[in-house]
């Protein structure tokens, strides 16, 4: 069998398929929840729906333990298509979090919106699994069907209000871009595997690692780029970002900007971190991905200056944001990569908390989201107000939060590596942020308040994703040390042999 | 025999029209169509290739292609249909209600 | 033999590939399609891979087309709405455009010719042990896949709010 050792046998054994199991609990974990979900939710009355949340947290909780019991040094798993390793276990913890927070953000959303609730999060779940598998990709077949899942699930969450044209229309738009960079993504895959006559991505390094190097391969790489750029939505692949996120409902749209992004850098660490890693394969890359951060970077924050929803406004910081995290990508080196890792997590909590509080201000007649709805907010909600204060601080980068520190380890990598350009474009553009940034605090404090019906009172689920994402922003601002020497150990054997 | 490479050929220019379908066509099920064109013509490089390589893994990968690729179309029939209840078309251009 | 049959295929799924692209009614889209589709079966019959090719065959342009013909019938467009879409220039400028892409896309190809392969090459037990034993993971998690995408199409697709 091409690109597998003589000495690996050909099948599994009943003792290799429970160990490989084993050491995929977690993902199934996830997966057996939302199955339970599907079918728990055929038996419950509307009084008992709650059940939904509580069995879904529960999954989660049990997939976080086991990916503490599984995590380890790197080894394959299932005839070398997975890979469990700290990596894995990182962005597994990642991903359940941004699981577990959708999931009490929905709580209160589903029910006033009319969704159907266990398929909700039935799916939730499901595309949770799906970013777990990406992150445990050890063979490019499993990189795409896991993005695939994933992306399905998420297609689905979007036009999940039906009646809803502008939900409608997200769905679509999403479903066309998305199945379009999934053929590109495939035809890259054929490509390589045209090259290698596999697709292990261990073996595509080891081949390139050798210096046997062909043509096919910088083609397939190409190909899997605009794939993926696409699904992370760096420019111009961004087309299709401000729309979906507008018109999907609002706690998809929170978990889109965090679930799939980070599910996106995931497959990009194992694609071009672990595969396409030697020296001479990086020249190739680094300078294109350069390229795709600045244009990003500086797109995604000028547009969002000019925005009038909120809603939109976010979209496009989401879509800069990316370009951030793109810049640490360009950066080879263990800064980093754990940086991407530390910027995720950071992200992951500023956006859905921004989103949280979008979603309880939301007005449900009149234009949605409108700036209006904040002015004021100051002084008829101020806890509300503060919160969202710090969320948008936090996303223009301000210390002592998150989003400071992430900026800063990000740049740092960039200048690390020799790409002080690149640098000082995400500090200028961080700058011009801070513009739409605050904006909004402004709106809050210092504008009167327009006689818009008050904001009914928080539910505990909403009142505990606000409290755990601020908590976390200030958190990992005040002492990111923790999460970072945590990420830099993910990254450790990335670096440690010369390819 | 045919040399693999006339066939990696017919798969690009496969692969190129059924692109040239996606942005050009404003009908959502044309558009659909054109999709599942350019999947089609990733199926043949991957058949090409394993028979370049002598290599099963191709044909498990089209199997596996296919699948997606029949799952998807379920689904985006299922978005287009939500669409065209409320509207009574299909034309991708009317989809305007969200900035572009 | 093989050359005939490689170039009837070649001519006819190209031609009718673009006759899906270009043409107004999407029901002749959808027929061409089905060509364009028996014509990649042949091509894989071609390359060793009859198993393949069965499943190109009842999969994709028996159950995939079968279901996209059902819903054009269901949201029965009329001719008359049907307008032309862009104009020749466009058209013309797209195809050149695409003529590019394809030269940049055709990779640098491999010029060793195969070898012949063995005889239980592309077979149903060839693939179905590929599939269970190394190929296994994904396999599952296609299943995965496909229950989500049947949660999809039911919940979007239904009549009323359950």
């Amino acid at each position: 069998m091409a690109g597998r050792t003589e000495d690996q046998e050909t099948h599994m054994d009943a003792t290799a398929l429970l160990d490989s199991t084993g050491a995929l609990l977690p993902h199934m974990t996830v997966l057996v929840t939302g199955l339970v979900i599907l079918t728990l939710d055929l038996f419950l009355t509307p009084r008992s729906r709650y059940l939904n949340e509580v069995v879904g947290l529960i999954g989660l909780l049990l997939a976080f333990l086991f990916t503490l019991s599984t995590a380890g040094a790197p080894r394959q798993v299932f005839m070398a298509m997975a890979v469990v390793d700290y990596l894995g276990a990182f962005f597994n913890a990642t991903f359940l979090l941004i699981a577990a927070l959708t999931i009490l953000l929905s709580a209160s959303y589903v029910r006033r919106e009319g969704v159907s609730v266990g398929e909700y999060y039935a799916l939730i779940l499901f595309a949770t699994t799906g970013f777990m598998f990406v992150a445990a990709a050890a063979d490019l077949i499993m990189v795409f069907l896991a993005i695939e899942t994933l992306s399905i699930a998420t297609y689905i969450l979007a036009g999940l209000l039906r009646e809803d044209p502008r939900s409608q229309e997200a769905a679509f738009k999403y479903f066309m871009l998305g199945v379009l960079s999934s053929a590109f993504f495939l035809y890259g895959i054929a490509t390589i595997y045209g090259a290698l006559g596999n697709t292990n991505l261990v073996h595509l390094a080891q081949v390139l690692g050798q210096g046997d190097f062909s043509p096919l391969l910088l083609m397939g790489m190409a190909l899997l780029i605009v794939g993926l750029g696409f699904k992370v939505a760096v420019v111009p692949f961004h087309m299709w970002a401000p729309d979906v996120y507008e018109g999907a409902p609002t706690t998809v749209t929170a978990f889109m900007t965090a679930g799939p992004k980070a599910a996106a850098f995931a497959a990009f660490l194992r694609v071009f971190f672990q595969g396409f890693t030697t020296p001479e394969m990086v020249q190739h890359w680094a300078p294109i991905f350069a390229f795709l951060a600045a244009l990003t970077m500086i797109l995604g924050n000028f547009v969002a200056i000019a925005q009038q929803s909120l809603k939109r406004m976010l979209a496009y910081s989401s879509i800069a944001h990316a370009g951030y995290a793109f810049v640490a990508l360009v950066a080879h080196n263990a800064l980093g990569a754990s940086s991407i890792l530390y910027y995720l997590v950071a992200y992951t909590l500023m956006s859905l908390g921004a989103f949280t509080v979008l979603m309880v201000v939301a007005r449900r007649e009149g234009p949605l989201y409108a700036f209006d709805d904040y002015a004021g907010l100051g002084t008829t909600h101020p806890l509300l107000a503060a919160m969202m204060a710090l969320f948008m601080f936090a996303l223009a980068g301000f210390p002592p939060t998150a989003g400071f520190a992430g900026k800063f380890y990000v740049f740092s990598a960039a200048v690390q590596a020799g790409y002080y350009g690149l640098a000082l474009i995400g500090v200028l553009t961080s700058v011009v942020s801070v513009v739409y940034y605050t904006r909004v605090v402004m709106l809050m404090y210092m504008r009167e308040p327009n006689g818009a019906p008050p904001i009914p009172r928080l539910a505990p689920t909403t009142m505990a994703v606000l409290g755990i994402t601020a908590v976390g922003i200030l958190y990992m601002g005040i002492f990111p040390g923790g999460i970072m020497r945590l990420a830099e150990h993910s990254v450790a054997f990335l670096f440690q042999a010369k390819m | 025999m045919i040399p693999i490479p006339h066939y990696l050929t017919v798969s690009a220019i496969l692969f190129t029209t059924g692109a040239i379908g996606v942005l050009m066509r404003r009908n959502a099920l044309i558009v659909l169509m054109s999709l599942e064109l350019m999947l089609n013509a990733v199926n043949l490089s991957f058949v090409a290739y394993a028979r370049l390589h002598q290599d099963m893994g191709g044909h498990v990968f089209v199997f596996l292609s296919i699948t997606v690729a029949a799952a998807e179309a379920a689904v985006g029939l299922a978005i287009l249909l939500t669409i065209f209840r409320a509207r009574a078309t299909v034309d991708v251009d009317n989809l305007h209600l969200l900035q572009r | 033999m093989e050359t005939f049959l490689f170039w009837l295929f070649a001519i006819v799924g190209v031609g009718c590939g673009i006759m899906v692209v270009f043409h107004r009614n999407p029901m002749s889209s959808a027929i061409y399609l089905v060509v364009t589709m028996l014509c990649l079966a042949g091509f894989y019959a071609l390359l060793a891979g009859p198993f393949v090719a069965v499943i190109q065959v009842l999969v994709y342009a028996g159950a995939v087309m079968v279901l996209i013909l059902f819903v054009i019938m269901m949201l029965n467009l009329r001719e008359e709405t049907l307008e032309r879409e862009g104009s020749i220039v466009t058209w013309i400028l797209a195809g050149l455009i695409g003529l590019v892409l394809v030269v940049a896309v055709l990779p640098p190809f491999p010029r060793t010719p195969a070898s012949a392969p063995e005889p239980a090459f592309g077979t149903i037990e060839e693939v179905g042990n590929k599939l269970f034993t190394v190929y296994l993971l994904p396999f599952e998690l296609t299943s995965v896949l496909l229950l989500v995408a049947i949660i999809g199409a039911v919940i979007l697709a239904k009549r009323r709010m359950l």
